[in-house]
C-alpha cells in the first residue's frame, strides 16, 4: 500500500503528524475495512486534474516550543496595553478582567463545545446563556435579550433591519454622534438592500446653540423606520435619550439605543425610557481587547417584538420528569428553519464571550458594577479637570455631561502629540481628525478614555507629559 | 390515516373549506396538523383583508417547522378564530371544529369547483403531496 | 429541588455578599448626581450578590453539565468538531496579541498586522484564491460579505439587474438567508439521484439573464464531492453569474484539492471548523472570505498592505498598514478588523502543521469518514448509496422509522446514554431521517471503533427494544425537554428579579 503521506512513515519524523491520531497500522487496517488498496482510491470522486500533485506552498511546520518562540517574537513587535498607560477607548476598553473570568471561561467543557442543539448534553452552556440573557435584561431593563450578536456594529445594523421589517418603512435615521465605524457598518448593510440612511449632523459644540435632538424632527417622518443613538455617545457624552425616544415614537418609528454596558452601572437603563431595541458592545464585560476582536454584541428588545428579533435565544422549560431545564427556543425565526425568510442570517454567534460577560457580571455583582462605573466616571472627570486646566487644551463639548470619555482640542497636531506621549509610555487619545474630516470643530481633537484601571499616578503622568509636549515649541 | 370528512372541500396546500351560503370557513386538515406536530403559533390575517385565490394568508408554526397558509378561495376576511389564542393545541386536537382558522366572504364561488373532494384529497395526501 | 436541577446564580444571591476586589477611588470624589445629573442615574440594579467562591463553584459545576470535544467524540456532521489544540489558546493569550487596542497606531501593532497579512496569504494558498479578508465574524457573515461583493461586482459592470441567487435544496439555511439579506431572490436547484447538483435543474435555474451567483457547498452537504464541479462553474459563468463556495466542508479538501482551481470565484472559510479554533458553545468564529482577482476591489475595508523598500541589494524589513481608501469596497462589515484572536489561533494551527500536516488533515478526515461509512453500511442505510464519501457520511433512519417507529432523533438521544454526542440530525433536508456523521481527522481508529460498536448495538436495539430508543436519553442530567412548552410559555429570563418594581 502506498503511504498516505510519504514522509509520515519516515522514522523519527514526527512533526507532520501533529494532532492526528491514526498510526500507520491503523490506516492500513482502515483501508482494508473500506476494501480499497490505497488512500488515493478515496480521491476518485475528485477529477484527476483537480487533485493537488504537490504540497501547498506554506511556511515550514514548527514544533510547539519553536512556534511559541515565533509567536512571541511577532507579539513583541506590538506595543501591548499591559506595558503602557492607555487612554484609548472608542468602542474597545481596558476595563479590569478579574482572574476568575478567564479561568472559568477557558474550561475546555465550555470552550470546546458546539452550539447546544442537543439540550440533554448541553445544560451547562444553556443555563449560562439563560443567565446571560437575564443579566443583559437586568442591565438594560429590557424584556428579552438574545444569546449574542457578532459585535455592536452588526447589532446596530441588525436592529435597523429589524425595525425596517416590522414597520415596512425604508429610512433609518442615525445621529452623527454614533460611533463612526458602527455607522459605516450600518451603511454597508443598508446599501446591500437599498434602504436609506439619514444622518443627523453633530452639534453641541461651544459655538452651537442647539443640540442634535432639536434638529431631529426635521430628519424624521412617516418613512422613518427607526432612530438610532448612542449612550454615552461616541464622544462620551451622556445624552438625553428620552428626547430621541419621543421623537421616534411621534412618527411611529422605533427607538434604538446603543449603550456602553459599563455605564449602566450608574446610568438609567434604556428600558426605563421606553426604548424599543437596545444593542451594545459587551467586550468590556470581561473579554480581552484582542485588537478589536472577537467582540460581543448584545441585543435586547421589548417583548412585543419576540417574533422579529435576530439570533439565538434560550428558554427555560421542563423535562419529562418535570425537572427544570434549558433549550434553544423560538427557533422558527432562524435561518436553518425559515431560510430566506429568516429574521437574520446569523448562526454562529459569540457564545464564549457571552459566557465571559456572565461570569464578569456575577463576579462584580450589584456593588461591583456600580463601583466600576463610578470609578471610571470619577477618574475621567479628574483627568478632564486636570487636562482642561492646561495651556493649549480646550474642551470640545464644554456643556455636555460625560461618562468616561471626553474630546479635547489641542494646540498641536494630535499625531505629533501622541508620538511624544508614546515615548513616555503613554498611549494617547484617539485622533478624531480622520473620523470627522470636514468638521472644523473637530480639527486637532483627541478623544481620551479613562477607565477604573488608570491610577491617579497614571493620569498625573499624562497631564505632566502633555503639559511638556504642548509647552515645548520645538516638538 | 388522517381524518378527511366527506362534507368538506380541500386544497392541495392542505386547507379545508366548508361553505354556508357565501361564507367559507377555512382551516388546516388533520393530515397537515399531523405532519406539523405540536402547533405553537398561528399568524392569521386582519379582518377586512381581501385574499386572492392561493394567496398566502398566514403561517402556522410548530417547534421546528413553519408552514405557510394559502387561501383556497378568493374573498374578504370577515372573521378569524381569535378564541384559539395561546391554546394552539386546539388546531391539533380539533382541526375541523374548534380549530378553524378564518371565515371569508366569497367573491368568486365558481372557484369551488377547483377544490378536491374528500376522496381525491385522501389520495393526494397518501401520495405524499406537498 | 430535584437532584438533576441546578440552581441559577440568582438563586444563590444574598444581600451584601461581594466578590470582586476593586480599587479604592484615588482621585477627589464628586457625586454622580453632581457630575451627570440625577435624572440620568438608575435606581435599581438587581445583579447577583455572591462571593468569588460561589462564582467559581457555580461555573465549574455548569461546565461539568456540558459535553465537549475535550470529553469525547463529537461527530456532528457539517461542524468539523476536531481537537482544538491548547497551544492555540496559549498563543491567543500572549499579551502582545490579547492586550492590543484596535485603534492604537499602526506602527505599534506591526506584529498583529503581519500575522493577519500572513494568514490571509496562507488561506489564499490553501484554497487557490488571490486575496482574502479576515473580517467576517462567522460563516454566515462571510456569506453575507461575499454576496455584498457579488452585488457590487455586477453593479460595477452595469449589470445591477442581476438579482437572483441560485441555491441547491440541500444547502445550509444560512445560504438563502444571507442572499436574501442582500436583497437577492433565491431560486432552488434539486439534487440528482446521486446526491449531487442536478445539471438540468441548474440549467433551468440559470436561464433568464438575471443570475448573480450560484452558492454551492463542496463537498456538498451529503458529504459527496461534486465531481462535475468544473462543468457547473462553466455553466454559471456562461450565464454571467459568479460561483460561491460555502467552505463549511473545507476540511475534506485540505492539501488535496483547491476550490479556486475548480472555478469558484469566492468562498468563505470557517476558521472555527477547519482551522481548529474552538466553537465556544456557539461562537466566536471567523468567516474569512477569499476571492479571485475580479472581486478583490470589492473587499471590505480596511485591507492590509505590505510595504518593503530596497536598501541597496537588501529588502528592508516589511512594514504593514491598513488601507481605508478603496472606492469600490463594499465598506466596513465589522466594528474593527474581525476576530483577530481567532486569526491568531488559526495562524498558530497552520504554522504547527505546515504543508504536509495540512495534507495529513485532509487525508485522515476522508479516511476516518469512509471507515465509519464502510463499517456502518450493513447496519444503516447510507444516503445515496454506499459509495466513497469525503469527510462525512450521511445515514438515513427512514427504514427504521417505517419498520420500528424509531427516528433519527431517537438514535441520537440513545447515543447520549452511551456517552456520545449525537451526529447532526435532519440535515440535509433532502435526506429523510438524516444522521450526518463527521468524525474529523483527530480521532483515532480505536475511538471510531468504540463509536461504531455502539452504533451497531443501537441499530439492534431499534429492532429489539425500540422503546429504549424512543424514550432515550435515560442517564443524562435531564431527559427530553418539553420544547413545545418552551415556546408557548416563554421563559427567557429569571423573572423574580424583575417582579419587584421598587428600587432594589
Amino acid at each position: 500500500m502506498p503511504p498516505l503521506t510519504r514522509s509520515l512513515q519516515k522514522k523519527g519524523v514526527t512533526k507532520n503528524v501533529t494532532y492526528l491520531s491514526n498510526t500507520v497500522e491503523d490506516r492500513t487496517e482502515m483501508l482494508e475495512a473500506i476494501g480499497i488498496a490505497s488512500f488515493d482510491n478515496l480521491l476518485e470522486p475528485i477529477p484527476e486534474n483537480l487533485r493537488l500533485k504537490t504540497l501547498l506552498n506554506l511556511p515550514p511546520a514548527l514544533d510547539e516550543s519553536g512556534l511559541l518562540r515565533h509567536l512571541n517574537k511577532m507579539a513583541g513587535r506590538n506595543v501591548n496595553l499591559e506595558a503602557c498607560i492607555s487612554f484609548l477607548g472608542a468602542g474597545v476598553y481596558d476595563h479590569f478582567r478579574p482572574a476568575v473570568v478567564a479561568a472559568l471561561q477557558g474550561r475546555g467543557e465550555f470552550a470546546t463545545s458546539y452550539t447546544p442543539y442537543q439540550p440533554e448534553m448541553s445544560q451547562g452552556m444553556l443555563q449560562a446563556i439563560y443567565e446571560y440573557q437575564t443579566l443583559i435584561c437586568t442591565l438594560t431593563w429590557m424584556d428579552l435579550a438574545n444569546a449574542s450578536m457578532y459585535d455592536a456594529a452588526t447589532g446596530v445594523a441588525e436592529a435597523a433591519l429589524m425595525a425596517i421589517h416590522i414597520l415596512d418603512r425604508h429610512d433609518v435615521v442615525v445621529t452623527e454622534a454614533m460611533h463612526p465605524h458602527y455607522r459605516q457598518v450600518l451603511k454597508t448593510y443598508l446599501d446591500a438592500t437599498g434602504f436609506n440612511m439619514v444622518t443627523v449632523p453633530l452639534s453641541g459644540f461651544a459655538s452651537d446653540t442647539s443640540s442634535e435632538f432639536e434638529s431631529l424632527s426635521t430628519y424624521i417622518n412617516d418613512r422613518t423606520a427607526c432612530v438610532l443613538f448612542q449612550q454615552p455617545d461616541f464622544f462620551g457624552r451622556v445624552i438625553d435619550q428620552k428626547e430621541y425616544v419621543e421623537a421616534a415614537h411621534r412618527v411611529g418609528a422605533l427607538a434604538i439605543s446603543c449603550v456602553d454596558p459599563i455605564s449602566l452601572g450608574l446610568l438609567k437603563p434604556p428600558g426605563e425610557l421606553d426604548v424599543d431595541i437596545v444593542v451594545g458592545e459587551g467586550q468590556s464585560l470581561g473579554n480581552p481587547m484582542g485588537f478589536g476582536g472577537p467582540l460581543l454584541g448584545f441585543f435586547a428588545c421589548k417583548k412585543k417584538f419576540v417574533r422579529h428579533f435576530p439570533g439565538r435565544i434560550v428558554g427555560a422549560t421542563v423535562d419529562e420528569s418535570g425537572n427544570r431545564g434549558y433549550t434553544m427556543t423560538l427557533r422558527t425565526r432562524e435561518q436553518d428553519i425559515r431560510r430566506e425568510k429568516a429574521t437574520s442570517n446569523i448562526c454562529t454567534n459569540q457564545a464564549l464571550l457571552a459566557l465571559a460577560a456572565t461570569i464578569y457580571l456575577c463576579e462584580l455583582g450589584k456593588a461591583g458594577m456600580t463601583q466600576v462605573s463610578d470609578l471610571s466616571l470619577q477618574k475621567a472627570h479628574y483627568a478632564y479637570r486636570e487636562l482642561t486646566a492646561l495651556e493649549g487644551v480646550e474642551a470640545v463639548f464644554p456643556q455636555s455631561p460625560f461618562f468616561k470619555e471626553f474630546a479635547l482640542k489641542l494646540s498641536k497636531p494630535v499625531v505629533e502629540v501622541n508620538r511624544e506621549l508614546l515615548k513616555a509610555g503613554i498611549l494617547g487619545g484617539l485622533n478624531l481628525d480622520t473620523y470627522y474630516e470636514n468638521n472644523v470643530n473637530l480639527a486637532n481633537t483627541t478623544l481620551f478614555c479613562v477607565t477604573e484601571t488608570r491610577t491617579r499616578e497614571d493620569i498625573d503622568l499624562l497631564v505632566s507629559t502633555l503639559k511638556k509636549v504642548l509647552g515645548n515649541a520645538s516638538v | 390515516m388522517a381524518n378527511v370528512p366527506d362534507n368538506l372541500k380541500y386544497s392541495k396546500t392542505h386547507e379545508w373549506v366548508s361553505i354556508e351560503g357565501e361564507i367559507a370557513t377555512i382551516g388546516i386538515t388533520d393530515h397537515a396538523q399531523e405532519e406539523m406536530g405540536d402547533i405553537v403559533y398561528l399568524s392569521l390575517p386582519d379582518i377586512g383583508r381581501t385574499l386572492a385565490f392561493d394567496e398566502q394568508f398566514g403561517e402556522v408554526e410548530s417547534v421546528k417547522a413553519v408552514s405557510e397558509l394559502f387561501s383556497p378561495l378568493t374573498g374578504e376576511v370577515i372573521e378569524t378564530n381569535t378564541a384559539i389564542g395561546n391554546t394552539t393545541e386546539i388546531v391539533n386536537e380539533d382541526p375541523y371544529g374548534n380549530g378553524w382558522l378564518m371565515k371569508i366572504k366569497l367573491s368568486n364561488p365558481s372557484e369551488m369547483t377547483d377544490l378536491l373532494d374528500a376522496a381525491s384529497y385522501t389520495q393526494f395526501a397518501e401520495e405524499g403531496g406537498h | 429541588m430535584k437532584n438533576s436541577e441546578f440552581p441559577l446564580i440568582f438563586e444563590k444571591s444574598r444581600r451584601g455578599r461581594k466578590a470582586a476586589n476593586l480599587p479604592e477611588c484615588d482621585v477627589p470624589y464628586t457625586s454622580p448626581e453632581e457630575l451627570i445629573g440625577a435624572e440620568h442615574l438608575r435606581s435599581r440594579l438587581p445583579l447577583p450578590e455572591v462571593s468569588e467562591l460561589d462564582v467559581v463553584r457555580h461555573f465549574t459545576h455548569l461546565s461539568q453539565r456540558n459535553y465537549a470535544i475535550d470529553l469525547g467524540l463529537y461527530p456532528l456532521g457539517s461542524c468539523t468538531m476536531k481537537y482544538n489544540p491548547k497551544v492555540n489558546e496559549k498563543a491567543a493569550s500572549i499579551p502582545g496579541f490579547a492586550s492590543l487596542h484596535p485603534l492604537q497606531p499602526e506602527e505599534t501593532a506591526q506584529g498583529a498586522l503581519a500575522l493577519m497579512y500572513d494568514l490571509q496569504k496562507m488561506l489564499a494558498e490553501i484554497s487557490g484564491f488571490d486575496a482574502t479578508t479576515l473580517q467576517p465574524s462567522a460563516g454566515a457573515h462571510g456569506e453575507l460579505c461575499a454576496m455584498m461583493m457579488v452585488k457590487a461586482y455586477h453593479a460595477s459592470r452595469g449589470e445591477a439587474h442581476r438579482n437572483v441567487v441560485v441555491i441547491p435544496d440541500a444547502a445550509h439555511g444560512t445560504n438563502p438567508a444571507s442572499a436574501a439579506r442582500c436583497g437577492f431572490k433565491v431560486k432552488g436547484v434539486i439534487s440528482n439521484s446521486k446526491g449531487c447538483t442536478d445539471l438540468d435543474s441548474l440549467q433551468k435555474a440559470l436561464a433568464g439573464g438575471n443570475i448573480a451567483a450560484f452558492m454551492l457547498t463542496n463537498p456538498n452537504t451529503v458529504g459527496l464531492f461534486e465531481s462535475e464541479i468544473e462543468k457547473i462553474c462553466e455553466m454559471v459563468h456562461e450565464a454571467g453569474g459568479l460561483v460561491y463556495c460555502d467552505g463549511a466542508n473545507m476540511n475534506a479538501m485540505l492539501g488535496l484539492t483547491r476550490p479556486g482551481d475548480m472555478g469558484f470565484d469566492v468562498m468563505h472559510f470557517n476558521l472555527h471548523k477547519t482551522f481548529s479554533t474552538p466553537h465556544g458553545g456557539g461562537g466566536p468564529g471567523c468567516g474569512a472570505v477569499s476571492v479571485k482577482a475580479c472581486l478583490e476591489p470589492f473587499l471590505p475595508v480596511p485591507t492590509i498592505e505590505k510595504v518593503t523598500a530596497k536598501i541597496g541589494e537588501e529588502e528592508s524589513e516589511a512594514t504593514y498598514r491598513f488601507i481605508q481608501n478603496r472606492p469600490q469596497s463594499i465598506g466596513r462589515i465589522h466594528s474593527f478588523y474581525g476576530a483577530f484572536l481567532i486569526a491568531v489561533r488559526a495562524y498558530t494551527y497552520i504554522r504547527s502543521l505546515g504543508a504536509k500536516g495540512i495534507r495529513g488533515v485532509g487525508e485522515n478526515a476522508v479516511l476516518n469518514a469512509n471507515y465509519v461509512r464502510a463499517r456502518l453500511a450493513d447496519h444503516y442505510e447510507v444516503a445515496y448509496g454506499n459509495r466513497t464519501c469525503m469527510h462525512e457520511v450521511v445515514l438515513s433512519a427512514a427504514k427504521l422509522k417505517q419498520l420500528h417507529g424509531v427516528r433519527a432523533l431517537d438514535i441520537s438521544k440513545r447515543l447520549m446514554d452511551y456517552g456520545y454526542h449525537p451526529p447532526t440530525n435532519y440535515f440535509p433536508l433532502i435526506v429523510p431521517e438524516a444522521l450526518m456523521i463527521e468524525p474529523t481527522e483527530t480521532e483515532s481508529k480505536q475511538t471510531l471503533d468504540e463509536f461504531i460498536e455502539v452504533m451497531i448495538k443501537i441499530s439492534q436495539e431499534a429492532v429489539e427494544t425500540p422503546d429504549l430508543l424512543t424514550t432515550a436519553p435515560h442517564v443524562t442530567l435531564v431527559s427530553r425537554l418539553d420544547e413545545t412548552a418552551a415556546v408557548k410559555n416563554l421563559d427567557l429570563r429569571y423573572e423574580p428579579l424583575f417582579e419587584n418594581n421598587n428600587p432594589i
